[in-house]
């Protein structure tokens, strides 16, 4: 760990319009289950400031490698091998050191390892669909994956998921917590998904996209995926009532 | 033109969807072998001070059914009003308390239960102190945002009553939507997405 203080500043107000509105019909589950009164804001307290911290000694030694974590010995998961890598910033462009970020997805046919899920497309006996990861001194992560698939799901009566991976990020305060998902660089499916397009601001989807990166591929093994993500900004303890930490 | 101030804006959020526990509580949907247990299922040990509790919760959707797909994330203080977190400014939190639960629900009855102490006393930001709570973040297939919101204590009523949030509601009515009723040593807490009952929450 680098010698420096904790900051304990409170964080950035959320912009609200850059995330999907918890009422989007399109998608119809949002309409019996989105709040419909105006939520209540108040300045961060240490409640909110603060939040859980998690030591590399929970990873175990596969945690970042799905096609084999859930593999029979000397087996893996079906799929294109895929790297996918980023790193963590906040809206400060700062990186985001040793905060935990999980991740999972459907295997390479779109079918989840899930008895609610019962599509067609067959289970992977190699292949579970979760993974974690702590982020670096510099907020890196990076994983091992297969390329999951596209599925159809029920909303309309041909509504398709595009190939995605589910991210969930840990910052250093509860309020940063986020839950996103990453898609791919170049796949149609994208911009007819109704999910996808509960975000308002063609910018913002585009930040979900994963760029494919040749010069991070390993040659001969896996193609690589570069996915940065951006958690809420604090300010500066500058800017707050006790001036210490400037 | 001015200078530019070089912000990113945060990622934007997309919901958890139906399969979340497969990423963040893969025991609960048979997912073994990968992670030896779930993450946040154990808040306490022998060692740790305060109060033990349990606290129920139920989330319903518009038409008043209970949600059995959604997960929950809680956040609390220990038994001394502090923070098992490097942000924690005050001092070191009981060690024996990790202050961070997660929970899928129930798959049958929707219940969450989360084994945890009585959390003390955080000061507001004009160092008022703010009654005992818990913070909440809960995520769903239909929930595209993580909500915010907190879980007080119906045994609580005089700190409730000065306390710097549920005292600054607008609508005093709503202030009950975030009080959990004891029986003894279990806290029951129901959650309402939508309708006369909605929750308040938070965006903070």
């Amino acid at each position: 760990m680098r010698n420096v203080k904790p900051e304990t500043g409170g964080f950035f107000q959320r912009v609200r319009s850059w995330h999907p509105p918890a009422f989007a019909p399109g998608y119809k589950s949002t309409v019996v289950r989105s709040p419909q009164r105006a939520p209540i804001s108040f300045g961060n307290t240490l409640s909110e400031i603060t939040g859980p911290v998690f030591g590399r000694e929970i990873l175990g030694p596969l945690d970042n490698d799905l096609t084999l974590n859930y593999a029979k010995p000397g087996e893996s998961a079906i799929g294109p091998r895929i790297i996918v890598y980023g790193q963590v910033l906040d809206e400060r462009a700062r990186p985001v050191p040793n905060v935990l970020v999980e991740f999972w997805q459907a295997n390479a046919g779109g079918r989840y390892r899930h008895k609610k899920d019962g599509y067609l497309a067959p289970l992977d006996p190699n292949f579970g669909g979760c993974g974690r990861t702590i982020t670096d001194e510099d907020g890196n992560y990076s994983f091992l994956t297969i390329q999951p698939g596209a599925y159809p799901w029920p909303n309309g009566i041909n509504d398709w998921r595009p190939a995605h991976i589910h991210f969930s990020i840990f910052g250093h305060g509860f309020v940063q917590r986020l839950i996103t998902q990453m898609y791919f660089e170049g796949d149609p499916m994208i911009w007819q998904c109704p999910i996808v397009r509960t975000i308002p601001d063609k910018r913002a989807i585009e930040t979900l996209v994963a760029a494919l990166d040749m010069e991070a591929t390993v040659p001969m093994d896996a193609r690589a995926y570069k996915f940065d993500i951006v958690l809420r900004g604090r300010r500066s303890t500058m800017f707050e009532n006790k001036l210490e930490g400037n | 033109m001015a200078q530019q101030l070089d912000r990113l804006k945060e990622t934007p959020s997309q919901t958890a969807g139906p399969y979340v526990h497969i990423g963040l509580t893969p025991n609960i949907c048979e997912i073994h072998g990968i992670y030896e247990e779930d993450l946040g299922t154990r808040m306490v040990n022998d060692k740790t001070r305060g109060e033990r509790i349990t606290v129920k919760m139920r989330i319903f959707d518009g038409t008043g059914a209970v949600i059995r797909d959604a997960l929950i994330e809680i956040w609390q203080a220990d038994a001394d009003g502090l923070h098992n977190s490097p942000s924690e400014p005050r001092g070191k939190a009981d060690p024996n308390f990790t202050g961070w639960g997660r929970q899928a629900s129930d798959a049958e009855t929707g219940v969450f239960t989360f084994e945890t102490i009585k959390p003390g006393r955080v000061p507001f930001l004009d160092d008022r102190p703010q009654a005992p709570h818990i913070s909440l973040w809960i995520v769903a297939r239909g929930i595209n945002l993580g909500l915010q919101t907190r879980m007080y204590f119906g045994d609580e009523e005089k700190a409730n009553a000065e306390d710097p949030v549920l005292s600054r509601l607008e609508h005093q009515h709503r202030g009950p939507t975030l009080i959990a009723q004891r029986e003894g040593d279990t806290y029951t807490f129901d959650i309402h997405l939508q309708g006369e009952k909605e929750t308040v929450f938070f965006d903070v």
